[in-house]
């Protein structure tokens, strides 16, 4: 019997777990499933796999161990840092800066702070996904407490310029803070917070091969945060609730797998996209590359339109052959109206709505690709064929 | 505590010889609506008695009212056959329940023929008890405003005063079988109700087009089956693919008989369905002149197709009478889920309104409709749904 295998191109959605992960997840969960706060042994040994999980975060962002605080993963971490920063810091200044191509969970974090009377900026991208860093020079102002930016973009993968981002925002006022939304670029790209002069930093375990349901923010220290919800005093008040220990454990192992091939990973990523690209070149498919060149974007993303094409229909033809990707962004899928990110970029219409995501992962090889381009080839082919008889 | 739910069932009580029959699909749809709740169901003379606990009562009301042949419910008390003791109960509902200002009459019903007192004479006896009690009352014969019920059973007396509107038409099952072709839309799960309503039990059948059409109009359907399953229990829902077949028509026929031509192959499917499950009828949400394929036209040209009697609930109503029905039934809702249920891809830009029979029969010479249909009823999925 011939089997084919699932080809998965839905990574930035979320990624299958690694082996390693599971296993821990599960034996934690049968084994050790005490209350990290419980002062017997099982709640000491449950805290230990937090501790360990918070040192190989801190390993891979270079920072110290007592500034990750857990959470549930990248929504919550992006709320902790925006609202928590926002309010905390209210008498200072009512000014946040942000992107119009952010993910919605600081989008509409910060439309909630709109509601409640602070200012709120959404810098525009240019037609690759770049802010302007003049355009946010003219928009820092004195009263400006908080910048947030996404550092991979979830939809077409740019990778802002972070560094001069942080530079230029410290310059004009040290005391405003910097937040970077690392869901997309954690573990895949290296990360520097404090070469960035960063203050916050998010990150989600499914992104990694992790667990669902744990995710992390850095907090530089000295910085205060006005948490989100009251209770005990886990993650040091800042987020109390019961640690999610499997899955905070399944973190930590799904960092450190991910870290220790990190360069090696993103050179087969870029290898797999180019090959994509080559490959549809070659069959005389019509597509276009929406968001910056392949090899200037992050490794494992990548955003093709086929014009006349609509994204849905293309990919359902691919999941009868078992392969996985996303229009647009997996997000939106359910809503008509068009990414707001693909929006920001300027694409027309036409381009909008024949827009695929392929989001890669080291389960990926080559042989998926030439599969993905054949099937693609076909499709389109055969989608041209009944859209141009009418 | 036990709660006393009296069902009342109008219609299937005039059908005379059939009345056995009605009375006992009415009995087993009962049942089964009320399944899992632990609750009893008595026969009486020509009512339902259903016995369950009181914290159940609500939860019993409300399935009953999906019961088609259910002309309405009350929540009763019991006594025992004894004067007394149903003057006593009478009281206690009068003073629970008395708005100022009511004028009242009091109904008895004598179906067990043995208790000493006469319908007429436990009217006067019980209204003058009342009457002692309140005596600023007024006696209404005509219209009054709050009425109390005795009815007179073999064991034990019911009395009580408001009736809960059922969903009346005929026991589910009691006049046939026919299969509903459901779409995701609002109208066709609104017609399969109202199928219900007359006493037919249905299959439905959704025809998809994936990959054009996706995986989430499906389970829409499948939720609509859910719903509709409240009313005419556990249904069987087939699932036929006609991406096949839309290829064809979009390689071989003139664009602007697309839909037409779409349709008749549709029915066709249906009518093998029909036939090889042993289905009497199709029912279909269409109306008349809504849309281009429900011209009399359309409708004529669609039909010929098959031998199948074709019922088309709906016809006589207006938009916005089936869409307050869909909310009623608590299929609008589902049926308002964006996901789209045809693809876009394949309507033309001018659909034929008005398309000659002798145009369509002509255009569909290119088609192998026995071929196509064969094809589509072997990948045919059919699952059995259930809320």
């Amino acid at each position: 019997m011939c089997l084919v295998a699932e080809i998965y191109l839905d990574n930035s959605a979320t990624t299958r777990p690694f082996d390693e992960v599971i296993e821990l997840h599960s034996r934690i969960q049968k084994e050790n499933y005490g209350n990290p706060s419980s002062s017997h042994a099982r709640g000491v040994a449950a805290e230990k796999l937090l501790n360990e999980s918070r040192r190989s975060i801190a390993l891979l962002l270079k920072c110290r161990e007592e500034e990750i605080y857990f959470t549930s993963g990248g929504t919550e971490a992006n709320n902790l840092a925006l609202k928590g920063a926002a309010y905390r810091r209210r008498r200072r200044g009512n000014h946040i800066i942000t992107t119009q191509i952010e993910h919605p969970s600081v989008l509409n974090c910060c439309r909630k702070l709109e509601e409640e009377g602070f200012k709120v900026t959404f810098l525009p991208v240019d037609r690759q996904g770049y802010i302007d860093l003049d355009q946010l020079s003219r928009a820092l102002r004195n009263e400006t407490i908080l910048v947030s930016t996404i550092h991979v973009n979830n939809e077409i993968g740019t990778i802002q310029p972070v560094e001069k981002i942080g530079a230029l925002i410290k310059s004009r006022n040290p005391q405003t803070l910097y937040h970077v939304d690392g869901v997309q670029s954690f573990a895949k790209i290296p990360a520097a917070v404090h070469r960035w002069q960063a203050d916050l930093y998010s990150c989600s375990a499914h992104k990694i091969h992790g667990p669902k349901g744990a995710g992390a923010l850095w907090v530089r220290k000295g910085v205060t945060l006005q948490p989100l919800f009251q209770g005990g005093d886990q993650e040091r008040a800042l987020r109390p609730g019961t640690e999610n220990t499997a899955a905070v454990a399944g973190f930590g192992l799904a960092a450190r797998l991910s870290v220790a091939h990190m360069e090696e990973s993103a050179a087969q990523l870029y290898r797999l996209k180019e090959k994509l690209c080559r490959g549809l070149h070659k069959a005389g498919v019509e597509f276009y590359v929406n968001g910056p060149p392949p090899e200037e974007a992050a490794p494992h993303i990548i955003n093709l339109s086929f014009p006349g094409i609509k994204a849905e229909v293309l990919l359902r033809i691919l999941e009868e052959e078992d392969i996985y990707a996303s229009p647009g962004s997996a997000c939106h899928s359910r809503r008509p109206d068009p990414s707001h990110v693909l929006a920001a970029i300027g694409l027309d219409e036409e381009k909008l709505s024949g827009s695929l995501r392929f989001s890669f992962s080291t389960f990926n090889n080559e042989g998926e690709i030439d599969r993905v381009v054949e099937r693609i080839a076909s499709g389109v082919r055969e989608l041209r064929m009944l859209a141009g008889t009418d | 505590m036990t709660a006393a739910i009296l069902v009342r069932y109008g219609e299937i009580a005039l059908k005379g010889k059939n009345r056995m029959f009605f009375e006992k699909t009415l009995l087993e749809n009962i049942k089964f609506a009320l399944k899992g709740l632990g609750a009893r169901v008595v026969r009486m003379h020509g009512r339902l008695l259903i016995m369950g606990a009181a914290d159940e009562e609500e939860e019993i009301t409300r399935r009953l009212s999906r019961v088609f042949g259910v002309v309405s419910v009350s929540s009763v008390e019991t006594a025992p056959l004894d004067l007394e003791a149903i003057k006593e109960k009478a009281l206690e509902i009068m003073e629970r329940s008395l708005l100022p200002g009511d004028s009242f009459k009091v109904e008895a019903r004598r179906s067990n023929k043995s208790f000493p007192l006469t319908s007429p004479e436990l009217n006067r006896i019980i209204g003058g008890a009342i009457l002692e009690k309140y005596p600023r009352l007024k006696v209404d014969l005509e219209n009054p405003s709050f009425q109390l019920f005795i009815e007179v059973g073999a064991r034990e007396a019911y009395i009580y005063h408001d009736h809960v509107a059922g969903p009346g038409g005929l026991p589910v099952g009691s006049s046939g079988r026919a299969l509903l072709l459901l779409s995701g839309g609002i109208d066709s799960p609104v017609a399969g109700w109202m199928a219900m309503k007359r006493g037919l039990r249905l299959e439905a059948l959704h025809f998809h087009s994936y990959p054009f059409t996706g995986l989430r109009s499906r389970e829409k359907v499948i939720d609509l089956c859910r719903i509709l399953s409240r009313y005419g229990g556990k249904m069987q829902l087939h699932l036929v693919n006609v991406a096949g077949i839309q290829k064809e028509i979009r390689a071989s026929c003139p664009a602007a008989l697309g839909i037409i031509l779409l349709r008749r192959m549709m029915m066709r499917i249906a009518g093998q369905i029909s036939r090889s499950r042993g289905l009497q009828a199709l029912v279909t949400g269409e109306s008349l002149g809504q849309v281009a394929s429900q011209t009399l036209e359309s409708m004529i040209a669609i039909d010929s197709v098959t031998s199948m009697l074709i019922l088309r609930p709906l016809l006589g109503m207006d938009k916005h009478e089936i869409v307050a029905l869909a909310e009623k039934t608590g299929t609008y809702e589902i049926s308002i889920r964006p996901y789209e249920d045809c693809c876009t891809l394949f309507l033309p830009r001018h659909p034929a309104t008005r398309p000659r029979l002798e145009k369509v029969v002509q255009a569909e010479a290119a088609l192998d409709a026995g071929g196509l249909t064969a094809a589509a009823l072997e990948n045919m999925e059919t699952m059995l749904i259930e809320d």
